[in-house]
C-alpha cells in the first residue's frame, strides 16, 4: 500500500485524527504521545512542526510552538523521532502526518524535506499557508514520493471547492470556522453544507477540523464527516500536564473514539 | 507581475484557504476601479484637498552646501495630511474598501504611522477601525496610540513573539480570516499575499511620478539617484517605481542595520535574509536554517520586520536596486543633522534614507543630482531619540 492507499484505509470507518505539537514539551513525549493516541483508537496521528509564526493558530497552539521551540524541537530532532518508531502488534501501522507551515519546509529545501520524510516514514503534509493555486511547486516532490499533500477547504471556498474536491488525493481538510484554530463553544453548519458541496463531484474523504473540542461536538460532527481532527483541546491537556499527559490524553482520545464509532 | 501576482520568483499568494477567496475578490475589484474614472477623481481629489498633495520637492541648500557634493533634493511626504507617505495608500484603499461595500478597516502598525493613517481615513469616511500594534510599539510609541483612539479607532496591543511589526501582521492576518464580510485588511506595505503588493505600490508610486516631473520642470533632467528607507518597502518602491524602466537613474533603498548587521540585533533583510515564504508571500526574509522568522531589531518601529516586499526582492536580484544597510547610531546622527541643517525633523525611519545621502552626496560631483524620500516626519520620535542620547525624557 502507498501512502495514500494507507491513509485512505484509515477512514474504513469514522476516523479520528488527533493533532499535536511536536516537541511540546519536548520530543520524548511526542513520540510516547503518538503511541498514546494510536493504541486509543486515532485513525491518523497529525504531528505540527512548530513554527515562530503560526499565523493560522489560535493562542492554544501557538503557546504550544513556542514552548517546543523553546525546548529546542527542530525538524531535524522530528524526522529522527518519527524514523524511531516501531510498529507491532500492541502499536497499530497508522499514518504519520506533518502539519506545518510552508516556510519550514521550504527554507529546508522542499526536495530534502520531502526526501526525509520517506526516510522517516511520513505518509503525508498539511501545509495551511500552501493553497490549492500554490502548491505544485512543492506537489512536484510529494508526488514523486508518493508522499500525500493534503488540502483543505473553507467555509469561504465557495465555487473554489469543486476543483479541489476533483483534484486532490487522500482526504479533504474541512476547516469548519472562519478564523483560527481553536475551541469553540458549537459547531456551525459550515462543515455540513462544505461536504454537501464537496459530495456534488466528489467521494473524497472528508475530515472536519478547527473548534472540535469535546465528544459530544465529535459525534455531531461523525453524523455527516468521514472523520474528526481534534488538535487544540488536546494540545490544551498536554499544555496543563507536560510530560504526564499520556494517561489523560489517552483518556481523552478514547471518549472520542466511543463518541464517533 | 504576472496575473498570479509573481514578481519573477517573489511574490504569490501563501494565505490560508480561509483567505484565498477574500484576496480574490479584492483583486477582482481592484482591477474593476483602477480604471474607473469615478474612482480615480475621488482618489485624486482625496489626495489633493485632504492629504495636501502634491508634496513639496525641497532643494536642500544648505545640506548641499554643507556636504559638498551632488544637489540634494527632499521629497517630504512628512509634509503630508497625518505625517507620512502613508496617507496615500489608506485613502486609496479606504475607498476601494468602501466601493466594495466593506464598513471596517483593520491595520497593523509599527511606527504608528500607518495605524493613525488608517485610523484617519475611517474617521473621514465613517468606517469602524481596529488597530494591531505590538506591545512593545505601544509602548515606544505611546502618543501615536492615543492619536488613534483620538481619531475613534481601537487600538489592539499584540502580545505574541516579539510583539513587534511582524507580530501585528500576525494578528491582522488572523482577525481578517475570521472577520471578512464587512472587514478590509487595510495592509501597510508592500508585501502580503497578491494583490496588496501591487495595489499598495500603485497607491505609492504617486511619490516618484511627483518627484520626476518637478524635477524635470525645475532641472530639465532625471535625478541621478532616488533615495528611500525600506522597511517592508512601501514608501521606497512609491520612489522607485517610475524610474525602474530609467537605467540610468540609480535606486538606493537603505534597510535597517540596528546595532550593526553582523550583530544579532538589525534587521537589515537584504544584506542577511534569504528567499522564503512568510505573510503570504515569497520574498527576502530573515530566518534561521530551519525557516523559522528570526526576531529582529531597529530603533526605528517601522523598519523593524524581519521581511522586504517581493517587488523589492526582484529589484535586488535583477540588481536594478540597491540596498544599504545603516545603523541605528548613523540614522540617528542623521535625524540630529538634518534637524539642526535644514530644520527638518525627519521620522527615524526616513533618517536611514538620509544617513546614506549624506554618505553618498559627499562622494559625487557638484553637477549631480539625488532625491531622498522623507517619508515621515519625526516628531514622533523626539522623546525615543533623547532617551538614546541618554536623557530621562519620556512622552
Amino acid at each position: 500500500m502507498n501512502n495514500i492507499e494507507r491513509i485512505r484505509a484509515a477512514f474504513k470507518h469514522k476516523a479520528f485524527i488527533p493533532f499535536i505539537t511536536g516537541g511540546d514539551p519536548d520530543i520524548e513525549t511526542t513520540k510516547k504521545l503518538i503511541y498514546t493516541l494510536a493504541r486509543a483508537g486515532a485513525d491518523i496521528v497529525e504531528v505540527g512542526i512548530p513554527f515562530s509564526d503560526p499565523v493560522a493558530e489560535g493562542p492554544v497552539i501557538e503557546a504550544a510552538d513556542e514552548r517546543a521551540l523553546k525546548a529546542g524541537c527542530t525538524v531535524d530532532k522530528l524526522f529522527d523521532m518519527v524514523k524511531e518508531i516501531t510498529y507491532d502488534s500492541s502499536f497499530p501501522d497508522i499514518p504519520i502526518l506533518f502539519m506545518t507551515y510552508y516556510n519550514p519546509i521550504f527554507g529546508y529545501g522542499s526536495e530534502k524535506f520531502v526526501a526525509n520524510c520517506v526516510k522517516s516514514g511520513i505518509a503525508g503534509l498539511i501545509v495551511p499557508d500552501l493553497p490549492f493555486d500554490e502548491r505544485d511547486e512543492l506537489k512536484i516532490f510529494t508526488d514523486k514520493a508518493e508522499i500525500a499533500l493534503i488540502s483543505l477547504i473553507a467555509p469561504t471556498s465557495g465555487e473554489r471547492i469543486k476543483n479541489i474536491a476533483e483534484n486532490s488525493d487522500a482526504f479533504l481538510y474541512c476547516v469548519s470556522s472562519l478564523g483560527v484554530t481553536g475551541i469553540r463553544s458549537n459547531i456551525n453548519n459550515y462543515a455540513q453544507d462544505m461536504i454537501n458541496s464537496v459530495r456534488k463531484v466528489s467521494n473524497i474523504p472528508c475530515a472536519v477540523g478547527f473548534g472540535v473540542s469535546d465528544a459530544q461536538q465529535a459525534k455531531k460532527v461523525s453524523d455527516f464527516a468521514d472523520g474528526v481532527i481534534i488538535g487544540s483541546a488536546i494540545v490544551k491537556i498536554i499544555a496543563k500536564h507536560g510530560r504526564n499527559a499520556l494517561p489523560h490524553v489517552e483518556n481523552f482520545a478514547k471518549t472520542i473514539v466511543n463518541a464517533i464509532r | 507581475m504576472d496575473k498570479y501576482g509573481y514578481f519573477g520568483e517573489f511574490g504569490g499568494r501563501f494565505i490560508p484557504e480561509t483567505l484565498m477567496n477574500a484576496v480574490i475578490e479584492l483583486d477582482k475589484a481592484y482591477n474593476y476601479y483602477k480604471n474607473n474614472e469615478e474612482f480615480t477623481s475621488e482618489l485624486d481629489s482625496l489626495l489633493k484637498n485632504y492629504a495636501g498633495r502634491p508634496s513639496l520637492l525641497y532643494f536642500a541648500e544648505k545640506m548641499t552646501k554643507d556636504l559638498g557634493g551632488a544637489k540634494i533634493y527632499l521629497k517630504r511626504e512628512d509634509l503630508n495630511h497625518t505625517g507620512s507617505h502613508k496617507i496615500n495608500n489608506v485613502l486609496g484603499q479606504a475607498l476601494l474598501a468602501k466601493k466594495m461595500g466593506k464598513t471596517r478597516l483593520i491595520a497593523e502598525t509599527g511606527a504608528g504611522q500607518h495605524g493613525v493613517a488608517t485610523a484617519t481615513a475611517a474617521a473621514l469616511m465613517g468606517m469602524e477601525c481596529v488597530v494591531f500594534m505590538g506591545r512593545e510599539d505601544t509602548v515606544r510609541q505611546a502618543l501615536n496610540v492615543y492619536r488613534m483612539e483620538l481619531l475613534g479607532a481601537k487600538v489592539v496591543a499584540v502580545d505574541s513573539g516579539t510583539a513587534t511589526l511582524k507580530d501585528a501582521v500576525n494578528a491582522a492576518m488572523r482577525e481578517w480570516a475570521a472577520r471578512m464580510s464587512d472587514t478590509h485588511y487595510c495592509l501597510g506595505s508592500v508585501m502580503g499575499p497578491h494583490p496588496f503588493p501591487t495595489i499598495v505600490r500603485d497607491f505609492q508610486s504617486v511619490i516618484g511620478r511627483e518627484i520626476k516631473a518637478e524635477m524635470l520642470a525645475r532641472e530639465g533632467r532625471l535625478p541621478d539617484a532616488v533615495i528611500a528607507c525600506v522597511g517592508g518597502g512601501s514608501n521606497a518602491i512609491g520612489s522607485f517605481y517610475e524610474f525602474i524602466g530609467d537605467s540610468e537613474v540609480a535606486l538606493i533603498g537603505c534597510e535597517a542595520a540596528g546595532k550593526g548587521v553582523n550583530t544579532p540585533q538589525n534587521a537589515a533583510t537584504v544584506a542577511n535574509g534569504r528567499i522564503g515564504v512568510f505573510h503570504g508571500m515569497k520574498s527576502l526574509f530573515c530566518q534561521d536554517e530551519y525557516g523559522q522568522i528570526a526576531p529582529v531589531y531597529s530603533i526605528s518601529a517601522g523598519l523593524d520586520y524581519p521581511g522586504i516586499g517581493p517587488e523589492h526582492s526582484k529589484l535586488h536580484t535583477d540588481g536594478r536596486a540597491s540596498y544599504v544597510p545603516v545603523t541605528d547610531e548613523e540614522a540617528v546622527d542623521a535625524f540630529e543633522y538634518l534637524s539642526r541643517t535644514e530644520g527638518i525633523i525627519p521620522a527615524i525611519e526616513s533618517a536611514h534614507a538620509i544617513a546614506i545621502a549624506i554618505k553618498y552626496a559627499k562622494t559625487l560631483s557638484k553637477e549631480k543630482i539625488i532625491a531622498v524620500t522623507v517619508s515621515g516626519r519625526g516628531d514622533k520620535d523626539v522623546a525615543a531619540i533623547a532617551r538614546y542620547r541618554g536623557l530621562d525624557l519620556h512622552e
